[in-house]
């Protein structure tokens, strides 16, 4: 039946946003972190969404989506000066995380918009789903 | 007068399954709206429920994954991708807002068959008391 497939679908949904939103509390999380190399300084993550092909549906009609991957930010770390902070180096400068913060929020609400969009989803095949169920009664 | 419920429940069988199969569509075009690369797929809804209606019951069946698919399933021998309005540069060609509009759509018309139905039923149980 076809309607039960949308909760796959939509639940692979949901697990791949909530996915993107962890990193997104990572990220802000991690904004104002400083460390004492570029090597050592954290790099903003994202999550790289994929459709989810089957092998048996030769057609690939309906496919779910997962989590290919998560992918750091190849942004430049930027670097302060700060002589006097325990983790400067040794010409005095602090490295600081590549997080953007106002693109970090812009990520949030995109996500938790596609996930209120997923559950709605959800909710109205279950109903439909319900209401067949008490067909001719 | 022989009484069979493919004449009596009429076409509001074929539409319900088509319709099942049309949210799930839409449900996964909704699931993958941020995933790049993907196109947005749709059916014509007239164009398959017509092949339904002429379909005879003969189905060849896949017993193996490797097996190509012989066409017998309506749906997705007449799946389309939808012409995109502005698709963005990931190439993924969802537009959430129209999918979702679409969807509630496709809702409300699954509940229209399934009242159809609903009725027919209450008909055919209504004749059999003879209340």
């Amino acid at each position: 039946m076809a309607l039960y497939d949308v909760f796959r679908i939509s639940g692979s949904a949901l697990s791949a946003q909530s996915v993107r939103l962890n990193t997104v509390s990572s990220n802000l999380a991690n904004a104002d972190s400083v460390s004492d190399s570029p090597e050592k300084a954290y790099r903003a993550r994202e999550p790289v969404f994929a459709a989810v092909l089957s092998a048996l549906d030769a057609s690939q009609a309906s496919v779910g989506v997962r989590v290919a991957g998560i992918v750091e930010s190849q942004q430049e770390i930027p670097r302060d000066y700060m002589p006097d902070h325990p983790l400067a180096d040794r010409d005095g400068y602090v490295y600081k995380s590549n997080v953007n913060t106002v693109e970090e929020m812009a990520n949030m609400i995109s996500a938790s918009r596609t996930y209120q969009n997923n559950i709605e989803v959800l909710n109205t095949s279950k109903q439909l789903l319900l209401k067949t169920l008490n067909l001719g009664r | 007068m022989p009484l069979s419920f493919d004449s009596a429940l009429g076409i509001h069988v074929k539409a319900l399954e088509v319709r099942g199969k049309r949210t799930e569509l839409l449900a996964s075009n909704i699931a993958n709206a941020d995933t790049p690369g993907y196109k947005a797929r749709d059916i014509d809804f007239r164009a398959v429920l017509s092949n339904a209606r002429n379909q005879t019951g003969f189905h060849l069946r896949s017993t193996n994954e490797r097996h190509i698919a012989a066409g017998n399933d309506s749906v997705s021998s007449s799946l389309l991708y939808r012409v995109p309005l502005h698709p963005s540069l990931d190439g993924n060609t969802v537009d959430g807002q129209m999918e979702k509009a679409e969807f509630s759509e496709n809702a409300l018309r699954y509940q229209a068959s399934l009242t159809f139905l609903d009725r027919k039923f209450k008909g055919l149980i209504g004749a059999l008391k003879g209340e």
